[in-house]
């Protein structure tokens, strides 16, 4: 069992994660979430760390820093980009701990790593799954680590209480629903359309039924990503489960505004804000 | 004879050992279970088994023929060597085969658009091809920078009715292909087969590109035994992905014969520009599968080199990685200039062009050969024919 010292592990001086506790207040407050996401160490971490805690200020409840990787076959143009930048700026997994340690002494919102397999399995699980849970990592998503693949890097991480976060996408047969409902820890990443990550106009055909679908298959919030930039969507979204994850949106702004960190923070706190009023005003 | 002589590995998984699996987004998963399921369908099927063989014969025109290389034993002085000659099947290479055998299976799951990835255009054409005569929608994903090297091979999928879709991420080559095409399935998975070049990729693609591909090793066994009455005593393939010498190892699997994987190791293993995964890297997840990966320190994946375009893949088949690991097969690597000479070798003894990927394969053999016995026999698998590699090696070696 790890020391629960705050600001250092996963869990709060309760002993509970930092997800399953703001998942908690916002179902008690009868709330939707908003999940930010941006690639770590575009353009470099002291950035990063600063459009953290901007976005946390603007209302983000939980927050996924990227990890960038060579081959990002789930991704769209936008994050591809932004993991070439971060990636030329010499970005490492090693580099992200870092930043998510320093962090913790600057904040407590829930801090999620979404990254390819290949870095962590590299990295070493065990050696992995302690140095996230020491940093203050509270959850990993992993795009290409179904739940087939999923044993091994879960038997590391429960140990450490560091949540990895199953997909579940409108193609998952109710048999897969179901082996992923079960296995979810934190939330379930509903994919709200076949495809990669990036913006994409209006509610994808389908959806309510597909949310529906998972609401029956799991006891723990869903969030909904892919293809949701602006307000009205995620005021949409937000309707159809417990918290929608924006990112190509909001990395978009620091690629445009990579020039100006000022205008950056501005811009990207701004949008943050505007969708959490959007999905503020959802029953 | 069903499809293939070997049913142990993988597991229902996917898994060769510890190599192998299923390491895509959820959103493909149900389409690779899908596939695996038609796939098994399909392969207890007679009539699949029966058009899949007539195609072979009257399409692609096998069996291949295995031929002794008279001149090239004299010259090298050891080893009887025979030739398995892919390079003569329609297209010029092995490739054909397993877009056959995946046309097929697209055909019999009712898709009716395809995509697939290609490197220097050779599975591209293949894929163009079988797409082409079954009437099937095709689009081929392919690096900026390949289309500029390969103009050759663009013409002929276009000419096909291919669509060639130029991928500008990353260093615009094989393996940005390859992430693109997954992009592109992603995003289509309802109406669209995914039919993937080599024995890599999630589960069920390298053993069912296997499975299409051991018609070569199937037919070279049968071949020599009628010619020598006798097994090899060694068998050589390039690896680049691994589908030739995979197909033509396979059903030697349980024999006393060794087989010797060869990989490009470019400008030297030492100087950091080769594609020699096997040899020189460590275990990783790219595209769907566990296998040997070049990649950095932080588990970034690094950029291939060869003067083989068919052979600049930082990744490789898990089944090899799992034959590496096992011993059950040797993976050794030869450079670009060693190539280059036995790609002179064999067309001035045998004339014979192999492609540059291909020479490697030669290439070993020159230097394995002399060391063996005249009453030995040795196998390379000449996996395509070398028309493609001409206007570069004619500018490398500077003939006019």
């Amino acid at each position: 069992m790890l020391p629960a010292e705050p600001g250092m592990t996963p869990v709060d001086s309760a002993g509970c994660n930092r997800i399953d506790v703001v998942f908690d207040r916002l179902r008690r407050g009868g709330r939707k979430g908003l999940i930010a996401y941006i690639t770590a160490g575009d353009p470099g971490y002291d950035t990063t760390a600063e459009l953290v805690l901007a976005m946390e200020r603007a209302g983000a409840d939980l927050i996924e820093l990227g990890v960038p990787f060579s081959d990002p076959m789930a991704d769209g143009p936008v994050i591809q980009r932004a993991s070439l930048r971060s990636l030329a700026g010499g970005t490492t997994l090693a580099g992200i701990l870092g930043l998510v340690r320093s962090l913790r002494e600057r904040t407590s919102v829930p801090l999620l790593l979404m990254t390819y397999y290949n870095p962590v399995l590299h990295y070493g699980l065990a050696s992995f799954a302690a140095a996230a849970a020491a940093a203050g990592v509270d959850g990993l998503i992993i795009p290409d680590l179904p739940v087939e693949e999923s044993a091994p890097l879960l038997a590391e991480m429960h140990p450490c209480h560091v949540h990895l976060i199953p997909f579940a996408a409108p193609t998952s047969t109710p048999q897969r629903l179901d082996r992923i409902g079960r296995l979810a820890g934190g939330f379930v990443y509903c994919v709200s359309l076949t495809g990669v990550t990036g913006a994409r106009e209006g509610l994808p055909p389908g959806i309510e039924e597909f949310m529906e679908r998972a609401r029956a298959c799991t006891t723990q919030p869903l969030a909904i990503g892919f293809g949701i930039s602006s307000p009205g969507q995620a005021a949409l979204m937000a309707q159809l489960g417990d918290a929608v994850i924006v990112g190509s949106a909001i990395v978009s702004l620091v690629e445009q505004y990579a020039a100006d960190r000022e205008q950056m923070l501005e811009r990207v706190a701004a949008l943050v804000g505007s969708l959490k009023q959007a999905i503020s005003r959802v029953d | 004879m069903s499809l293939t002589t070997k049913i142990e590995l993988p597991d229902a998984g996917g898994h060769f050992g510890a190599f192998g699996g299923q390491f895509v987004p959820e959103t493909l998963m149900p389409a690779l279970d899908e596939l695996t399921r038609a796939y098994s369908e399909a392969r207890q099927d007679p009539a699949f088994d029966e058009e899949f063989r007539y195609y072979l014969k009257h399409y692609v025109g096998r069996p291949s023929p295995l031929y002794f290389a008279e001149r090239l034993t004299r010259r090298l002085g050891g080893a009887r060597i025979y030739l398995k000659r892919e390079d003569l099947n329609h297209t010029g290479a092995h490739k054909i085969n397993n877009t056959l055998g995946q046309a097929l299976l697209a055909k019999r799951m009712g898709k009716r658009r395809v995509i697939a990835e290609t490197g220097a255009g050779q599975h591209g054409v293949a894929a163009a091809t079988t797409a082409a005569m079954f009437d099937m929608e095709c689009a081929v994903f392919m690096g900026e920078e390949d289309i500029r090297r390969q103009e050759l091979n663009v013409f002929r999928m276009r000419l096909l009715g291919a669509e060639v879709v130029p991928v500008t991420s990353g260093n615009r080559t094989l393996k940005d292909a390859m992430n693109e095409a997954m992009r592109d399935w992603v995003t289509n998975v309802r109406n669209t087969y995914y039919l993937l070049g080599t024995v890599g990729g999630p589960h069920p693609y390298p053993m069912m590109v296997r499975d299409f591909q051991s018609v070569i090793g199937v037919e070279a066994r049968a071949q020599l035994l009628e010619q020598e009455g006798r097994l090899p005593d060694c068998i050589v393939a390039c690896v680049g992905g691994g589908s030739n010498s995979m197909g033509i190892f396979h059903p030697f699997l349980d024999d006393p014969v060794r087989l010797i994987g060869v990989e490009a190791a470019g400008q030297g293993i030492a100087t950091g520009q080769h594609a020699a995964t096997l040899t020189a890297g460590q275990v990783g997840v790219l595209h769907g599968a566990l296998s040997y990966l070049l990649q950095d320190p932080h588990g970034q994946v690094v950029e291939a080199y060869s003067i083989s375009a068919g052979l600049d893949y930082p990744g490789v088949g898990p089944e090899h990685s799992y034959l590496k690991d096992s011993g059950r097969a040797e993976y050794v690597a030869v450079t670009d200039s060693e190539a280059l000479e036995a790609f002179q070798l064999l067309s001035r003894t045998e004339g014979i062009l192999p492609a540059l990927e291909s020479a490697h394969a030669v290439a070993y053999a020159v230097k394995l050969v002399p060391g063996m016995d005249s009453d030995q026999i040795m196998i390379i698998n000449i996996s395509g024919r070398g028309d493609k590699d001409v206007p570069a090696i004619t500018q490398i070696l500077g003939v006019k």
